[in-house]
């Protein structure tokens, strides 16, 4: 067999965590077979600006292509989703029927986004925003200007999407179950700061409450119906509820794979559902839930940008590297958000925390530094336009240092400290994990 | 030319600003705004701009790897 023959090494997932984990194969001196297999027919893409810039109008959905920062001499299979991996064989299997050998593949399928679960899922002007084709269609419902636009979920990109559409001029009402945006992720003291800037910029923001049906006439949805009873008139829904993790074509494949994710050990490589890793499989990005040895080897999932990055990167150093050779990925989550003007950072994980911070600037300025505390350690940092703080702070959460970490410039006589007002924590269902913003409907 | 910043590192200190005004604007007090795709004769004040980055964001496509790879 000649090398051009061999399988070679087979990426599933042409998004940014695939990408990146393809050059991190060529960097490390990979220089075999190299395929790419992606299900929508776009070459990789950047997430981020689709849910901002391009909802705005200031970029073309498909500017958003991402740079490939070395050579792949990659073949390419773009427009086929896998639907299925016969781990015997060595083999994915492409819905066109084609089948893919591999010897090393890496599994980076992602998410997708979380459609209308309710009644009127039929309706035409029901939106959400996940893919570069999702962006594209609904910045040109935009375009044809909406009288009112509903937005369900007020997470980030929920809150990303009210504040273009704000930005756009158009009237829009936000829907969200909990007591102030990001609730969730942020808790409701720092949501109600947000929740201040929405409602100066006209935000019609509706907490505590959910959408129980979506409604129409003539096909198009006209109708949101509340669980408080009240109606709301829309002519255009953005639905932001979460993701649900790409796992489904690896039902028959005798990994451990739900819609919470596809499990892994520390080295990113796949476990089977006996607990047994597969030495031949990696995961990365939005897919995989690996123990983090930062957290005490807690299995998570990461959906955020630099996880994508860097789980890719660490995983194709391990596909390259022998048995004896394989490090665990060790990973703060991170992620931005610019929304409503402000420039929101988080380092590390706010989950379970018990105790907030304000440890430079006040709420009132909307500039400052909070950092988040959990049984007496910091667990999170976060920066609304105070990036610059941000890197020092991140550093205390990584060391688990007591909260709150007091660092050389505090410009605070005295740090108070309150309860952040998380809402409390979601059912669990089928043994599977809730994405963020799930438990709306 | 593709170009990308990381988000999580930039700082905005607007460096990239200077040095290419037309493709990297910051907003508000340090939303970075940026061209991810800036024409391919801008190419030498882009890589202007990656250099002047103090925390090292931007990621700029070397000329020429998407037409290799377009198979």
């Amino acid at each position: 067999m000649t090398d051009a023959d061999r399988p070679g090494c087979v990426v599933v997932g042409a998004s940014l965590a695939g990408l990146r984990g393809a050059e991190a194969l060529r960097d490390g001196g990979y220089d075999g077979p190299l395929t790419i297999v992606g299900d929508e027919p776009h070459r990789p893409y950047d997430r981020p600006p689709l849910s901002k810039h391009v909802l705005a109008g200031e970029l073309d959905a498909h500017a958003t292509a991402l740079p490939q920062l070395c050579r792949l001499n990659a073949r390419w299979c773009l427009g086929q989703p896998a639907v299925a991996l016969d781990r015997r064989r060595r083999s994915i299997r492409l819905a066109d029927g084609t089948q893919i050998p591999y010897e090393r593949l890496l599994i980076a399928t992602g998410a997708r986004a979380r459609a209308w679960p309710g009644d009127g899922a039929d309706l035409a002007g029901i939106f959400t925003i996940r893919t570069l084709d999702d962006a594209h269609a609904l910045r040109a419902a935009l375009a044809e200007r909406p009288g009112r636009v509903l937005v369900i979920g007020a997470g980030l990109i929920g809150c990303e999407a009210a504040s273009c559409c704000c930005d756009l001029g158009l009237a829009v009402t936000l829907i969200d179950p909990n007591a102030a945006p990001l609730a969730r992720l942020l808790g409701s003291v720092i949501g109600a700061t947000l929740a201040a800037r929405m409602r100066t910029a006209g935000v019609d923001l509706r907490p505590n409450t959910k959408v129980e049906a979506l409604s129409g006439e003539n096909g198009r949805v006209r109708r949101a119906h509340l669980r408080s009873g009240e109606t709301v008139g829309t002519d255009l829904v953005i639905v932001a509820l979460g993701a649900i993790r790409d796992t489904e074509w690896l039902a028959a494949s005798g990994l451990a794979a739900d819609p919470g994710g596809l499990t892994c050990d520390g080295a990113c490589r796949v476990l089977s559902t006996t607990g047994e890793p597969d030495p031949a499989i990696y995961a990365a990005g939005d897919v995989a839930r690996w123990p983090n040895p930062l957290y005490g080897d807690r299995p998570m999932t990461v959906e955020h940008w630099g996880n994508a990055v860097d789980q890719a990167r660490h995983a194709a150093a391990n596909m390259l590297a022998g048995p004896a050779a394989q490090r665990p990925y060790r990973h703060l989550p991170s992620f931005w958000s610019s929304q409503f003007g402000v420039n929101i950072k988080l380092a590390g994980l706010t989950e379970g925390a018990d105790s907030l911070a304000i440890v430079q600037g006040t709420r009132a300025s909307h500039r400052f530094l909070a950092v988040y505390g959990r049984g007496g350690c910091t667990v999170a940092a976060l920066s609304v336009d105070q990036a610059r703080w941000l890197p020092a702070y991140a550093e205390a959460v990584a060391a688990g240092m007591p909260f709150p970490p007091v660092l050389g410039a505090t410009d605070q006589p005295r740090i108070e400290t309150l309860a952040p007002g998380f809402p409390p924590s979601r059912p669990v269902s089928n043994g599977a994990p809730l994405t963020r913003e799930t438990a709306h409907a | 030319m593709r170009v990308v910043v990381d988000l999580n590192r930039c700082q905005g200190y607007a460096q990239c600003c200077y040095a290419a005004p037309e493709h990297f604007e910051v907003r508000g007090h340090e939303i970075l705004f940026y061209d991810p795709a800036p024409p391919e004769a801008k190419r030498a004040q882009i890589e202007r701009a990656k250099q002047a980055c103090p925390v090292r964001a931007i990621e700029v496509e070397p000329p020429g790897l998407s037409a290799e790879d377009g198979r």
